[in-house]
């Protein structure tokens, strides 16, 4: 059984425009100590359907419009805001890309740990103590017991954002969220921090949903991906299949703009265009106005995910199946 | 032949906690420490390395945005460093600076002509025919459409705004742009279409660029030759297919070992094959002595840590301060 499973998930926000959904007809499973990457750029939603599996987004102006989230048997989407509390931290956790404005910047990084702790957990204060430096030590934070007394704005970035880690995982949840987790950090400690999540999940046993713009950072980590674009799931594989056999045209743009260290390229095979303003959104399917394989039936009707081959699924209608 | 630019000992130290309200104590960053390097006429050169490097101070200092505390810089031979604000409002027009957010660097009370044509206007030029059909040309130039012109910045998207800031970078028509991140704060789909003009346009009006990148791969794919910082300090610089080949810096080497793999595939063999930097990088203000990288570096030596490495040539064009190679 599958420890998370999104169907049909549509978020809809209030705007001076007019009511704009962010996230359209999302579903998808994730299983239990899976990694699970959504790769995506602006406006694609990735960020809107963690926040809405975390119950994070405020209504107003964010609603829920249709579909529902089950996490381990319960449907999040309609806890009340104290029972999804106690989801949230022991359940899902969350880790975000800025880790300065995540953290508190007048308590020091112990009490911000500990106070995660006694939340979920009855526990002395010698305890907490010594949990709280446990869990800074495995995330790498050398000399844990000293640096407790530390004020946020004392750290590095990459410090800062184990620190994060840190937190999410002293009620171990069962489910890391980790929205952009390296964006705001410098390539080396980039590497560190993903080989820290990949250790996290082998020792602990969670799943992860690594949220990203970067195909390198999925390359890296993913078990299985999800592409979104402009609001839509456009492609679902498992992490071989999507970088060896890429189905949809967006898919397949995205893994071939990019220059790559291993070969090299006279000219990047760019993607013209621009992404749609989510309150412009073209009709039918989302891309094709960028697309080169673009047809008139492209612009009538939203293609549904179609299965190609086991796991694998795109919403193309021009998809050659492998 | 002359270099197009060639820095000598280049220095620039900012008083810390300068202005500051919570100035703690006061000290001086070393932000830039002693950079030589050269730009050839019509070459990309490419300059990397982590967040407080020095690598944009260094692109300041290159077209004089920013003052050096110490150093010299020859532009076409000619040394710019003690020339007076007027004399340097005119060789400015050779060199412009493009930079990463192409939200913060356009005002946005000025129209899309305004922004392209202000830096001819500065440079005595008339808001007549003439100067407006050069600003036709510029749009045309970068891509963008005509009726761009009488639009304001907050009407575009970042890829279209990073095209603003382009033409108006090139409409003087500079020898040396200063590419400072340009595609750092742009969507992917949409990095690749202003890396490609920036290639179209250097071979068309003949630029030599300084491409500052925290990206390797694209350093890479748009360089001839790559510089590498680490806290203020030029470690390498090489040709780039020489630098990714074969990275003599172990700090270099790091970095490379650190970009994420393009193919899952190459995932295990990457993680294994991986030289761990532990820690971060220590303060600008406080750097270590001897080799700056020593504290982080997995082959530090004693003389490391007491001797600065000088650079050495150990390859005809490959430029490297280590102890580990060349005379120490």
């Amino acid at each position: 059984m599958s420890l998370l499973k999104v169907e049909g998930l549509t978020t809809a926000f209030k705007t001076s425009r007019g009511e704009i959904t962010a996230i359209e007809d999302v579903s998808f499973t994730l299983g239990e100590r899976e990694i699970l990457g959504i790769v995506g750029e602006s406006g694609s939603g990735k960020s809107v359907t963690a926040l809405t599996i975390m119950g994070l987004l405020p209504n107003p102006p964010a609603r829920v419009a249709s579909g529902e989230v089950r996490f381990d048997g319960k449907v999040l989407t309609r806890l009340s805001d104290t029972r999804m509390q106690k989801v949230r931290g022991s359940g899902i956790a969350m880790v975000f890309q800025e880790p300065m404005t995540s953290l508190n910047p007048v308590f020091t990084i112990g009490e911000q740990l500990m106070e995660t702790l006694r939340a979920h957990e009855r526990l002395s204060p010698r305890a907490q103590r010594e949990r709280a430096v446990e869990i800074l030590t495995r995330v790498g934070i050398p000399s844990a017991a000293q640096r407790l007394g530390d004020y946020p704005h004392q750290l590095s970035g990459g410090q800062r954002q184990r620190v994060m880690i840190a937190i999410a995982l002293s009620c171990r949840p069962r489910l890391l969220i980790a929205d952009e987790p390296t964006t705001a950090l410098d390539v080396t400690i980039q590497a560190q921090i993903l080989d820290l999540l990949m250790d996290l999940r082998d020792e602990f046993g969670m799943a992860i949903m690594i949220i990203t713009h970067n195909m390198g950072v999925i390359a890296q980590t993913a078990d299985r991906v999800l592409v979104m674009y402009a609001g839509r799931i456009v492609e679902e594989a498992p992490i071989e299949a999507l970088f060896e056999r890429p189905t949809h045209p967006y898919t397949r743009g995205l893994l071939e703009c990019v220059p790559s260290l291993d070969q090299d390229r006279a000219r990047l095979a760019a993607i013209p265009g621009t992404l749609p303003d989510p309150a412009r959104r073209p009709r039918g399917c989302r891309y094709a106005p960028r697309c080169a394989l673009r047809i008139e039936a492209c612009t009538t009707a939203i293609p549904p995910l179609l299965g190609i081959e086991a796991e694998h699924a795109a919403a193309c209608i021009r998809a050659i199946p492998a | 032949m002359t270099p197009l630019v060639d820095a000598v000992a280049l220095e620039k130290h900012f008083a810390s906690g300068e202005g500051a309200l919570l100035a703690r104590r006061a000290g001086r960053l070393r932000a830039v420490d002693g950079v030589s390097l050269r730009i050839a006429h019509g070459e990309t050169l490419g300059l990397v390395g982590e967040s407080g490097c020095g690598k944009s101070t260094l692109g300041r200092l290159l077209i004089r945005l920013t003052e050096p505390s110490a150093g010299a810089i020859f532009f076409e031979g000619e040394e710019i460093t003690r020339l007076s604000t007027k004399a340097l409002r005119e060789k400015r027009r050779a060199m412009q600076i493009i930079f990463q957010d192409p939200y913060g660097a356009l005002n946005p009370r000025m129209s899309v002509e305004d922004i392209i044509m202000e830096p001819l206007l500065i440079h005595g030029a008339k808001r007549d025919a003439p100067t407006r059909q050069k600003v036709s040309e510029m749009l045309d130039l970068v891509g963008l459409p005509k009726h761009a012109r009488d639009r304001f910045p907050h009407e575009f998207s970042g890829g279209q705004r990073q095209r603003i800031g382009i033409a108006r970078a090139l409409v003087l028509r500079p020898k040396l742009v200063v590419c400072d991140e340009p595609v750092s704060a742009l969507d992917v789909s949409v990095q690749a279409q202003i890396v490609n003009l920036l290639q179209d346009l250097q071979s068309e009006l003949r630029l030599t660029y300084l491409f500052i990148a925290h990206d390797l791969s694209v350093v890479k794919h748009i360089s001839n030759r790559v510089a590498v910082m680490y806290l203020g300090k030029l470690v390498e610089i090489a040709e780039k297919r020489e630098l990714y080949r074969k990275p003599l810096h172990p700090y270099t080497q790091a970095l490379i070992a650190a970009v994420p793999v393009a193919h899952p595939a190459n995932r295990a063999s990457a993680r294994a094959g991986r030289v761990r930097l532990p820690g971060d990088v220590p303060s600008a203000l406080h750097p270590p002595t001897g080799c700056r990288f020593h504290t982080r570096c997995p082959h530090a030596m004693a003389i490391c840590r007491a001797e600065e490495p000088k650079i050495a040539e150990p390859v005809a064009g490959h430029h490297v301060a280590c102890h580990l190679i060349g005379p120490s």
